[in-house]
């Protein structure tokens, strides 16, 4: 990663840093390498049966053993989607969809392609509801309890969010809904790579995961099932994926995602120490600029920084951070074009002005001590110059 | 993993219907979006974002100019399947209320297509499968017979992936038009191959995908029309990409791989495509020596880079098994799994053993006139093989209408 560099005294060059990792994050080489192949010569479908064919199908079938070793599953149990908004609409919407009473449950702080796909689901008949969350943005599982009184299909809790970095008890999710036999759905997109993920401890009935947040390409995704659950596909067709997901396969990118996944699972501890130390030296700094920091009392992924300052909104703050060239992220990616304030930090009951203000950063490997030290004293320059500016027009 | 032999030349490919190479210059274009600019194109917030965005839009406006269209009306999704599930389902739902709940659809079309119809049939809609004529083409007539005052839409083909004819897709636009019906087309045989003019054809929505047409998998795009405008119940939702209409991070490489894959079919698709006729006919014409064998759908109205032939008194499974010089295969590669005849072949009236002995050659941009040549020496030696060891075949040759024989049961 290009790192940006101070010169004459304290202008910043233009060389980017990248600290939006959860939005998403470079391609590793070892996975191009895998990839390249697929994506030149060896061109076959998947499903021909042909000597072409065969060999992107044995690649397919690879891939899926790499995935199901990353996340404690057996192969069979991995259908690849094109990305983890599809693995979650899949979820949300086959688990539901030949149901038309009872409720979703979903909690306040989830991803859009699990909390809209419930909502669209009320054209069903289906009641869907949200799970609060308490200050800390953990889940208040005493609140799911007593939602679940009423009789509820699908319960659906992230892992990990991506905004604040928290990890979910969703093991502890699990049991309480399995005592009254609703299905357990957890988006674990931003969890793997970061922490360890396993299904079977986890307990759930579905899982999300994705392949372009751990390093691996954009278009491919996974939903991981429990076989035992019946589950409606998404799209129809060719009959893919045991029926459930049809369309040709994407062979490069899913070859790509089971590469990704031996790395992440080779580096996990490595991203945890490294991100860890260099969210440690950014959060030091931050409390020295009195930020308030979203979440930092709940266990959270090592990488991840959500924060904001009394009285200066984030859009701008991100604007001029982007000049001083470090990409930072203003909430996630797919609503950082709304100027709403971040859903996440509302559901913790965050006071709407200074959920405004919100600036994500995420790490990742590439990363640098030296690209924190620049970005605090670049954030420190940015802070001065916007409150003087608003003390202007004050 | 299986790969293919090092010692062993590769079978030649001849199933580009199932897919397509990538371009070397398409790689080219997708793998700087792999390595620098990687960012997710959804990111408002600094430059990796909007390089992404760039990129994305600049294929947009590509797969517009291939076929005539507002770039404003190209949805991105991950293939034709699933726009071919988004239109028949988004346009079904949508207008299922003011409209109907009638659904026309051709008895070949492809499988995301005829499911999808089933899919709503199983929610409460009817659907009436039009059978085509022995040549595969749709009958206007019958056609306009089928609509009934609550169709609500139709779904027709540009070009079948089995037998590569051509639909008279402005006709029964035509007749959709009038009749107020919403007209979904499947493009995804048919670009770079047939000329598209969205700007005058009376569609609503079309289905295309990269990887028929030189560009990666597991990238495709929807048509959906601006004026008169068309909507459609999105069947994704999430972060509102592609305004609403698909959400999920947009591939970008796999988008520039589309974009340029379109940009060299518009740029080249007139040369390229006498290239194949050539090739084609000299493939038809040496095949056409070989006793009892029947070219499957029209002629005239079908793209040059298909053939289907059924081969009489060969069985399939083992006519395929022989020729492994060569990939091809017996029907669509999604239904290649199985062993059933081929449901295109059955619609347009042709014996089950017929379609049994079907081999569907498809020809592309890097097929030679010595791999033409190898195919049709190849077919003719094994065909002959196979025969002389074929009772129904010596049967054939005495003489005996093999229709006409009893056979004991037992």
């Amino acid at each position: 990663m290009r790192c940006a560099r101070i010169c004459g005294g304290d202008r910043l060059i233009m060389t980017t840093a990248y600290l939006d990792h959860n939005s998403t994050t470079a391609l590793k080489t070892e996975v191009l390498e895998a990839m390249l192949p697929f994506m030149v010569n060896q061109h076959g479908n998947a499903t021909s049966r042909h000597i072409y064919g065969r060999t992107a199908r044995a690649a397919v079938e690879h891939a899926r053993e790499q995935v199901a070793n990353a996340v404690g599953a057996y192969a069979n149990q991995i259908v690849f989607t094109a990305s983890g908004t599809e693995a979650n609409n899949f979820a949300v919407r086959g688990i539901c969809n030949n149901l038309d009473t009872g409720q979703i449950l979903t909690s306040a702080i989830e991803h859009p392609c699990v909390s809209r796909p419930a909502l669209a689901m009320q054209f069903n008949g289906l009641q869907a509801k949200s799970i609060h969350v308490d200050s800390n943005c953990n889940i208040n599982l005493a609140h799911l309890q007593k939602l679940l009184l009423a009789p509820t299909n699908l319960v659906s809790a992230m892992l990990v969010n991506n905004e604040t970095g928290v990890i979910q008890n969703i093991t502890k999710v699990a049991e309480i809904a399995r005592e009254h036999k609703a299905y357990v759905h957890t988006d674990a997109v931003q969890a793997l790579g970061k922490i360890p993920v396993d299904f079977f401890a986890l307990g759930v009935h579905a899982m999300t995961v994705s392949s372009h947040k751990i390093g691996g390409p954009l278009g491919a995704g996974a939903l991981v099932l429990d076989k035992r659950i019946d589950i409606q596909p998404l799209l129809y067709g060719g009959g893919q994926e045991r029926g459930l997901r049809s369309g040709t396969e994407n062979v490069a990118a899913i070859v790509g995602f089971g590469a990704a996944c031996d790395l992440a699972i080779k580096n996990l501890s490595a991203f945890d120490v490294h991100t860890a130390n260099l969210r440690d030296h950014l959060e030091i700094g931050l409390a020295k600029l009195k930020a308030v920091i979203f979440g930092h009392n709940s266990l959270r992924v090592a990488n991840t920084s959500f924060f904001s300052f009394e009285n200066i909104e984030g859009e701008t703050l991100v604007t001029a951070l982007d000049k001083a060239g470090f990409a930072v992220a203003s909430g996630s990616a797919c609503s950082s074009d709304s100027t709403e304030p971040s859903h996440v930090l509302l559901a913790m009951g965050v006071p709407e002005d200074l959920a405004r203000g919100a600036v994500r950063v995420s790490f990742g490997l590439s990363n640098t001590i030296q690209e924190v030290e620049h970005f605090l004293l670049a954030l420190k320059q940015e802070l001065t110059r916007l409150r003087n500016l608003t003390a202007v027009a004050a | 993993m299986a790969n293919m032999n090092q010692t062993e030349r590769p079978p030649i490919y001849l199933d580009y219907s199932a897919t397509t190479p990538v371009d070397i210059r398409v790689a080219e274009k997708m793998i700087p979006y792999l390595t620098e600019h990687y960012g997710n194109p959804a990111s408002r917030s600094h430059p990796y974002g909007w390089t992404a965005e760039k990129a994305v839009e600049n294929a947009r406006e590509e797969v517009a100019k291939l076929v005539n269209a507002d770039p404003r009306e190209i949805v991105w999704t991950s293939g034709a399947t699933e726009s071919n599930n988004l239109a028949i389902k988004g346009a079904a739902n949508f207008y299922a209320s003011t409209k109907g709940k009638h659904i026309i659809t051709i008895a070949t079309e492809h499988k995301a297509v005829i499911d999808a119809v089933r899919e709503l049939e199983r929610q409460g809609f009817t659907a009436t499968y039009i059978e085509p004529e022995p040549d595969g083409l749709v009958d206007l007539a019958k056609f306009k017979a089928a609509i009934q005052p609550d169709t609500v839409l139709a779904s027709v083909m540009l070009v079948n992936n089995e037998i590569g004819v051509i639909q008279d897709i402005e006709a029964i636009g035509n007749i959709c038009r009038e009749a107020g019906v919403i007209f979904h087309v499947d493009a995804a045989q048919a670009t770079g191959k047939v000329k598209i003019d969205l700007a005058t054809l009376p569609v609503d929505l079309m289905s295309f995908s990269a990887h028929k047409t030189y560009g990666p998998k597991g990238v495709g795009a929807l048509y959906v029309c601006r004026k008169p405008r068309v909507r459609i119940e999105a069947q994704m939702h999430g972060g509102g990409h592609e305004r609403g209409m698909r959400s999920g991070t947009l591939a970008t490489h796999q988008i520039v791989g589309m974009g340029e894959a379109f940009r060299i079919a518009r740029e080249e698709m007139a040369s390229e495509n006498e290239r194949i006729r050539m090739l084609r006919d000299r493939l038809l014409t040496g095949l056409q020596d070989i006793e009892e064998t029947y070219v499957n759908g029209d002629l005239a109205h079908r793209i040059p880079h298909n053939l289907n032939i059924s081969f009489n008194y060969v069985e399939g499974e083992s006519l395929i098994m022989a020729i492994k010089g060569i990939a091809v295969s017996s029907g669509s590669a999604c239904t290649s799994a199985s062993l059933e005849p081929s449901y295109v072949l059955r619609a347009l009236g042709r014996s089950d053993e017929l379609a049994h002995s079907s081999i569907r050659f498809s020809i592309g941009r890097f097929t030679t006139e010595a791999d033409v040549d190898y195919t049709i020496k190849l077919l003719k030696d094994k065909i002959e093989k196979l025969r002389e060891l074929s009772p129904l075949w010596e049967m054939f040759k005495d003489g005996i209408d093999i229709s006409k024989v009893q056979w004991a049961a037992h």
